[in-house]
């Protein structure tokens, strides 16, 4: 029993929509900063498995620049929490709905 | 190999499923590393040694560990762990975890329907990578760096506490208005 692409993508698609629910049900900040991040990693990994039924080195590519986006996101998520935390004193997202204008 | 890639893929849902079901978040961002380092042996069964490389090193080991630094700094008490308990009910996932049954389901459907092709398991190396990207996506690589310029200036900018004074002339804020 050889690794189809089936298996690589159905691994994908797990992580995937376990980051989903993860994103739909936490409040807080700091786990759905993580919760974008698994979903982030699975689309790299499907990418990936993508890449290597074709045996290119395509898929590889697109991963680094996956890589370099969920950097960049992660470096000013977190700005954005500490600023959050500082206003509210809570990591509770439900807290920042008040904002206008 | 294929035992490896079962395992490893079994290990990387259990521990994706706690990060996500963990109450406090050091516990759950070490579980994240976890997962992230099983995908890199994933990776590297599928025939990508270089990216199973970089999502040991960039992944779990410098976006992890900048996560540490904020949890960290921010020293997060006992209330927060309170306060997610008292949010984070079972109730809560029945929602979300439907729907994303439901796509799952339509995943699982469409992958059963179709001819199976086997990887060819092909270790594509990194010299080739390396070609292609600074050839066919040279464009994308000066856009990344854009990109990340951006990220270090939105970072500073937002990362700055509040002044208190503004200008040498208007020492509060409240003059400025």
């Amino acid at each position: 029993m050889s690794i189809g692409i089936e298996q690589g993508m159905l691994l994908a698609a797990i992580l995937f929509l376990t980051g989903l629910t993860g994103l739909l049900v936490r409040r807080d900040v700091i786990f759905m900063l993580l919760s974008v991040e698994i979903m982030l990693n699975a689309a790299g990994l499907a990418f990936i498995v993508a890449g290597s039924a074709w045996g290119q080195a395509d898929g590889q590519v697109m991963f680094i620049f996956i890589l370099t986006m969920a950097a960049t996101e992660v470096a000013v998520g977190l700005a954005l929490i500490i600023q959050l935390f500082m206003k509210f004193k809570s990591m509770d997202m439900n807290k920042a709905n008040t904002m206008n204008g | 190999m294929n035992i490896l890639f079962y395992i490893t893929s079994a290990f990387a849902v259990f521990a994706t499923l706690k990060v996500i079901t963990n109450k406090i978040a050091i516990h759950a961002l070490l579980y994240l590393i976890a997962s992230l380092l099983s995908v890199a042996v994933v990776l590297f069964i599928l025939g990508a040694p270089f990216i199973a490389a970089l999502e040991v090193i960039i992944y779990a080991g410098a976006i992890m560990v900048l996560f540490v630094f904020v949890i960290m700094m921010l020293n997060l008490g006992k209330e927060t762990i309170q306060d997610e308990s008292n949010m984070l009910s079972k109730k809560m996932f029945i929602g979300p975890s439907v729907i994303s049954l439901l796509l799952l389901a339509e995943i699982i459907y469409m992958l059963v329907h179709q001819s199976l092709v086997p990887l060819p398991m092909k270790m594509i190396a990194p010299a080739e990578v390396g070609q292609l990207l600074f050839t066919k996506y040279l464009l994308v690589v000066e856009l990344g760096a854009f990109l990340l310029l951006s990220g270090i200036v939105g970072a500073y900018h937002l990362g700055e506490k509040e002044k208190l004074v503004h200008h040498r002339f208007l020492k509060t804020g409240k003059d400025i208005a």
